[in-house]
């Protein structure tokens, strides 16, 4: 989330699209029921389904799942026709005065560049032009046609309130009277705050229909200012701590990046992450990367990392693919590449698309190893449980580890919000049974693996070596080491930039934060963006105060949030070019003629002069990009794609079949249907009763939801003969679920392209282990296929068919 | 009305009948009172809180565990419930269907306590002790990397790249178990490392 | 906008965990079953309620769970029979339960799903109290409380009978019978029920019974800027208000509500048939036996002959049409 939950309480208009905040995030959701109550917000929700969300919505609409990107590039079209455009924002804070150079552009639903056999753009054009002086040119009346306002003015063009509804199936006028709402909020004093989740990320271009909205909110002037942003709902306790600690293939802490093969050498490596400023006076922040990369490089491996060895630059695993994601993995896995697979709190056999490929995949390990406070299906994929989990036991060959690890209530520790908030915890219960901390698991394996390289050598034994290994108890590494290491200390006394004579920081000493790094192997960090979390005055993230002057929603003290316990990410931009809050009732921070303050923690130089250095820091340019310039695989700006499964062509281009870019593997492609042989939609999603494949495991939460059903309209039940509550079997190419049906007036049949559209709706909670009845997933049935840009899975859109059965196997 | 009905049924309760009308006849005391119309004892009381936070999603509401025992004086602490900590800016006390029966996850039946093994083909799962499981998967990990750790490709640049084992980390623990497993699987040269970003 | 009654303040403080003293009293008391001489309480607590805001529910069942875990009941599984009600009905262990209507308004041609939280109404008239024919096993408090007390229960069902809501179930399992206390544990220690206090929209709110109306007003106020020009308290007159008060969009017709009852009335039958076990009992009264010997058989778990049952049943049904 760029903003945080408790200020989604400021919001003038809420809107849920791609996502079902009520449902999957109701005590987060108070916000908005907050602000409608006290403001008078409105909330507009978006979605296939009618959801508990909509329930208490002001305005609804339906769209046909995997259509986002034409409605959102339609109401940015309409705001452009109809002036709806924040304009003092977007001249200033954003890139829309930028000229692009001109081999770049679009037709018929593809960029150019495109190369069809490798399946890839080549993205040279899709930058600015340049002057001498090696900054981009502007022009600021964006008169000129390569301007990139032209450009995106152009570019919507074709997505008009018709398009939009034969698309999308949004029948026009709630089309246009959502435009309206949201058109409001191009006032400077009027603001909308977008809530999405999983039902935009799942989608083979899932990182364009966020896009699409970031633009929205940047040409509205809501990025930056309280009640506003774009705002991801993240859906576990702290995925996004992990994805923050760069727990993926391809990242180190703090979004750093994993170097490829090329990158041969430190120099090399960061020869491409210079970062220098498009525009001149520009913070441009990542050029701090260095520090960074070094401190954390010495947190890994200490003394062993030094100047002359690139501080251990080599230590790290090089990439020869974007990444090793988990849908190559488990491709390789399928066919016997992979030996050895570790789960830890993760149950891939329901998480991941195609379940009949997974348990092949999983039975092709030699070793698997499942560390789980529960007993969940990936532990026990061999086992059979009928027609819920058919497979023969004899005939797989791998081992299996069950290791039983402690639960939340067992542990201490950090978990970082979505709104970026560490908070602290404590352990309050005895574990059941053997159950132990995931980390004197890990020690535990490491110590003894490093035992066995000390006793026997083996290959390149350096980086396990020599890996930080100095806690008190090495066996049980303690939450408050591991949480200084992450803040960073300083390695040898650290002297004022100014004045050398000045000691700002002993040898030893906890980092204040991140502004203290250093790129000399003279302070050592974790990661970066945490630094401060845990400081000389102690645990920042166990605070606890809840005060809140002047009911901003901030919370200056209470937890600690990345960066630097900033609340609101680009809070500069919550004020005019000459640091006037937009709108005095929400100020945020502003500049007082000396240095900016407020309530929050600015998000820019104290003393940075308003009208010379612009509020999105992290960017080169120091402004919001409507047009990202190379950023992203599938283009600059988002255009309209199907699912890779989908009822309908491509309006733009009959020839595209799903995402251009995305990759696929061959033999997946092969499994991939078409309309005419699977007529239906299926789309997959959580229900508030149910927490993933956990709660199942609970008596209370498989009372509440007992079973596993799919959603279907009564016009698709009546067509079918499907009765309520009777028993179905749906189907893909990819496999087969049954379901109890749910017949419901809140999903109704769409008209797209001319034709009747059936969404078959299906919940993911179900599984053969646990307290709930015994069922299935929608992971039985989906692709396996990801979004170009990072792989999330396409499962918000998939072809299927239904039918009832007389005698299902289900309770 | 069949008022016939409703005499002969209440007749043959006169049992109760008896006591209540009786107790009314003889005046009600408070003693008498207190056993007729006493509240049940609040569940709470002598119990140790401790806060803690919503393991399911990113709202992280905060909660109050009360156990009997405190895991703090060195004593066996059992859950004994949770509810939302009214202090927490952002959920205020509520909480949702799941974190309002969290304790019952962490109580589950189906929760795993103890290490278990299954061998190649078998049918059943075995017992294991701690240290046989971490001998077993030390071994496995240092004879798998030592076969396939890729340490130059085929250009002759180094890569120590090992593709032949993957980790997928929890997004249900903590920042600090996530840092103990990132250190860890990354000095091995891991590649195939992900959580549930995505999912 | 204009004054605004006081916020809810329901989830404002955690429960303690020191012993304390507990604020409801057998001395507040105001009614028990079939105990008709109860002398009048010293002091008059101030009138609760629980104000459940239809609109701003999203159906989340954090009450279902919340008033679970609370109660330490055991709801057992189900199947799904094609709705989202889990269970699929108010149980002996399920005091709470969102009800989902599907609801085309022809007014708007606007869909709108209705979710509304069933349970005890606690009525200032408690049918089920009248009807109940066990001796102090159902009171009421002079908050407005109406509470099971287990220990006094015959299992008979006669509450389920008297209550105009179809509320309170009996237990196969121990034949007693079960609903909403309304926490009157929580209450009795300054707290909210379970269900006001995980409520994440806080659509569940508890306090005083004056400023639960105070706040509605200001709900119906918001909803009718929002075109439900209808919207209105539910609080029926009929069994003398009710301390769970609703806000409805629709209040003109609470039952599309699930059918939550147009103006709920306590059988005139119920209301008749406890004169004659007034009577039986005072004439019983000479055979009355010490107070120790009374506790024990207050606590006998007590059978009604199923010939009994049946005839009243009958008798309650015949009277059923008298009723909205």
């Amino acid at each position: 989330m760029t903003n945080s939950w408790t200020d989604i309480k400021n919001t003038d208009l809420a809107i849920v699209m791609g996502g079902n905040a009520a449902e999957a995030h109701p005590c987060g959701f108070k916000w908005v029921t907050e602000a409608k109550a006290k403001r008078g917000a409105k909330l507009i929700v978006v979605d296939p389904r009618f959801t508990r969300t909509a329930s208490v919505a002001d305005y609804y609409a339906p769209i046909r799942p995997g259509s986002d990107i034409a409605f959102l590039m339609g109401v940015i079209n309409w705001c452009i026709a109809n002036g709806k455009v924040q304009w003092e924002y977007v001249k200033n804070y954003t890139n829309a005065s930028f000229l692009v150079k001109e081999g770049f552009g679009w037709s018929d639903g593809l960029f150019n560049g495109y190369d069809a056999e490798k399946r890839v753009y080549d993205t040279a054009d899709w930058d600015y032009q340049l002057g001498e002086d090696g900054f981009a040119l502007t022009d600021p009346t964006l008169s000129d046609p390569r301007c990139v306002w032209a450009l995106l003015k152009d570019h919507v063009a074709i997505y008009t309130p018709d398009f939009v509804e034969n698309t999308c199936g949004t029948p026009k006028d709630r089309f246009l009277k959502i435009c309206e709402m949201i058109g409001e909020c191009a006032a400077p004093d009027r603001v909308m705050t977008s809530m999405y989740a999983l039902g935009w990320t799942q989608h083979s271009k899932g990182a364009q229909n966020i896009r699409g909205m970031a633009m929205l909110q940047l040409i509205l002037g809501n990025i930056g200012l309280r009640g506003g942003g774009v705002n991801a709902l993240r859906g576990h306790s702290n995925i996004q701590g992990l994805t923050d600690l760069g727990l993926m293939s391809n990242l180190i802490p703090g979004y750093l990046n994993i170097p490829v093969d090329k990158e041969v050498d430190f120099e090399t490596y960061m020869s491409t992450r210079g970062n220098a400023p498009l525009r001149p006076n520009q913070t441009s922040y990542w050029q701090n990367y260095r520090k960074f990369i070094v401190s954390f490089l010495k947190a890994m491996w200490g003394d062993a990392a030094t100047a002359e060895n690139d501080w251990a630059y080599h230590y790290l695993p090089k990439l020869d693919v974007p990444s090793y994601d988990i849908l190559r993995t488990f491709e390789m896995m399928a066919k016997g590449e992979v030996n050895l697979y570790f789960c830890q709190g993760f149950n891939p056999l329901l998480s991941f698309p195609n379940r009949a490929k997974l348990t092949e995949a999983l039975s092709k390990l030699k070793l698997l190893v499942v560390m789980d406070p529960l007993q969940t299906e990936t532990a026990h994929f061999w086992e059979n449980h009928g027609v819920f989990n058919d497979v023969d036991p004899a005939a797989i060959q791998t081992e299996v580890l069950e290791l039983p690890t402690t639960c939340f209530a067992e542990d201490e520790g950090a978990l970082v919000n979505s709104g970026r908030w560490l908070q602290w915890h404590w352990a309050g219960a005895t574990p059941p049974g053997q159950a132990r901390r995931d980390c004197w698991i890990m020690a535990n394996i490491f110590l003894r693996l490093r035992d066995l390289y000390r006793v026997e050598g083996g290959k390149f034994p350096d980086p396990i070596l020599n890996l930080t290994w100095d806690y008190a108890d090495p066996y049980e590494p303690s939450p408050e080491e591991l949480a200084k290491e992450m803040n960073g200390r300083a390695l040898a006394p650290l002297y004022d930039a100014t004045d050398p004579t000045k000691l700002v920081l002993d040898a030893g000493k906890q980092l204040k934060n991140f502004s203290q790094l250093k790129d000399d192997g003279s302070t050592m960090c974790g990661c970066w963006i945490f630094s401060g979390c845990w400081t000389e005055e102690g645990n920042m993230m166990a605070r606890r105060d809840n005060t809140d002057p002047d009911d901003t929603g901030a919370y200056l003290n209470w937890a600690f949030a990345w960066p630097l316990n900033r609340r609101i990410l680009y809070n500069r931009a919550s004020a005019d070019i000459h640091g006037k809050a937009w709108d005095p009732t929400r100020k945020l921070i502003e500049w007082d003629g000396a240095k900016w303050a407020g309530y929050d923690v600015p998000d820019i130089g104290v003393t940075s002069k308003p009208e010379d250095v612009m509020p999105f820091i992290m960017t080169n340019e120091g402004v919001g990009k409507l047009f990202a310039r190379k950023g992203l695989k599938d283009g600059p700006f988002p255009t309209h794609m199907e699912p890779f499964e989908s009822p309908i062509d491509n309006p733009l281009n009959a020839a595209i079949r799903g995402n251009p870019v995305a990759r696929v593997f061959p033999d997946d492609l092969a499994q991939m249907a078409t309309s005419a042989e699977f007529p239906l939609v299926g789309t997959s999603y959580r229900l508030t009763e149910h927490f993933h494949y956990w709660t199942k495991h609970n008596k209370v939460n498989a009372a509440l939801q007992p079973e596993f059903f799919v959603e279907i309209s009564e016009e698709l039940a009546a067509e079918k003969g499907i009765a309520k509550g009777g028993q179905v079997r749906i189907w893909s190419k990819r496999g087969q679920i049954w379901a109890k049906a749910v017949v419901t007036k809140r999903i109704k049949p769409m008209i797209c392209a001319g034709k009747t559209v059936h969404v078959v709706g299906m919940p993911i909670h179900w599984g053969f282990m646990g307290a709930a009845q015994k069922g299935f997933g929608p992971n039985s049935l989906t692709p396996f296929v990801g979004d170009a840009n990072i792989e999330t899975p396409e499962f918000k859109a998939f072809l299927c068919n239904i039918e009832p059965v007389e005698k299902g196997p289900l309770a | 009305m069949t008022i016939d009905l409703s005499r002969r049924s209440f007749l043959k309760l006169a049992g109760a009948g008896v006591a209540a009308t009786s107790l009314g006849a003889m005046g009600f005391g408070a003693a008498e009172a207190a056993e007729v119309a006493h509240v049940r004892a609040f569940k709470l009381a002598t119990m140790t809180e401790t806060r803690n936070t919503c393991t399911y999603c990113s709202v992280a509401c905060g909660i109050i565990l009360y156990a009997k025992g405190d895991l703090k004086a060195g004593e066996t602490a059992e859950l004994v419930h949770v509810e939302g900590d009214a202090d927490h800016p952002t959920n205020r006390g509520t909480l949702c269907p799941k974190g309002a029966a969290i304790k019952d996850f962490a109580l589950s039946a189906t929760r795993a306590v103890k290490p278990r093994y299954r061998a190649p083909g078998g049918a059943a799962w075995q017992d294991i002790s701690w240290d046989q499981a971490f001998d077993k998967i030390a071994r496995a990990i240092k004879d798998d990397r030592d076969a396939n750790l890729i340490e130059t490709n085929d250009q002759g640049q180094v890569v120590n790249r090992w593709k032949t084992a993957g980790f997928l980390a929890a997004s249900g623990t903590t920042n600090e178990t996530a840092w103990t497993t990132y250190k860890v699987v990354r000095s091995l040269g891991m590649v195939a490392f992900d959580n549930q970003a995505r999912v | 906008m204009t004054t605004r009654a006081p916020e809810p303040t329901t989830a404002a403080a955690n429960p303690p965990v020191q012993p304390m003293e507990v604020n409801l009293l057998p001395s507040d008391v105001v009614r028990a079953s079939a105990m008709p001489n109860l002398p009048a309480p010293d002091r008059q607590l101030t009138k609760v309620a629980k104000l459940i805001d239809v609109s701003k529910c999203i159906g989340c069942k954090a009450c279902q769970s919340a008033c679970i875990e609370w109660n330490d009941t055991q709801p057992e599984l189900g199947v799904n029979v094609g709705v989202y009600e889990n269970p699929h009905d108010l149980t002996p262990d399920m005091f709470t339960l969102m009800r989902f209507t599907e609801y085309e308004n022809p007014q708007t041609g606007d869909f709108e799903w209705l979710i509304r939280k069933d349970g005890c109404m606690h009525c200032e008239d408690p049918g089920c109290l009248k009807a109940c024919p066990a001796p102090g096993a159902i009171v009421q408090y002079s908050n407005g409380i109406v509470d099971f007390i287990h220990e006094n229960c015959i299992g008979c069902g006669y509450c389920v009978t008297g209550c105009p809501f179809d509320i309170p179930r009996v237990s196969k399992v121990d034949h007693k019978s079960y609903k909403c206390t309304l926490c009157s544990d929580r209450v009795a220690v300054g707290q909210g029920p379970a269900c006001a206090k995980a409520c994440p929209t806080q659509c569940i709110s508890f306090g005083p019974k004056d400023e639960m109306l105070a706040h509605a007003e200001d709900r119906i106020a918001d909803l009718k800027a929002r075109g439900y020009e209808n919207a209105g308290i539910y609080d029926p007159q009929g069994v003398g208000g009710t301390h769970v008060i609703y806000v409805l969009h629709h209040a003109d017709q609470p039952s599309l509500y699930a059918g939550l009852p147009d103006d709920p009335q306590i059988s005139p039958l119920v209301q008749g048939w406890k004169g004659p076990a007034k009577t039986v009992g005072l004439a019983a009264l000479g055979l009355a036996a010490a107070g120790a010997v009374l506790h024990g058989l207050l606590s006998r778990p007590n059978r009604v002959q199923p010939e009994d049952e049946m005839q009243a049943q009958a008798l309650v049904n015949g009277g059923a049409e008298d009723r909205a």
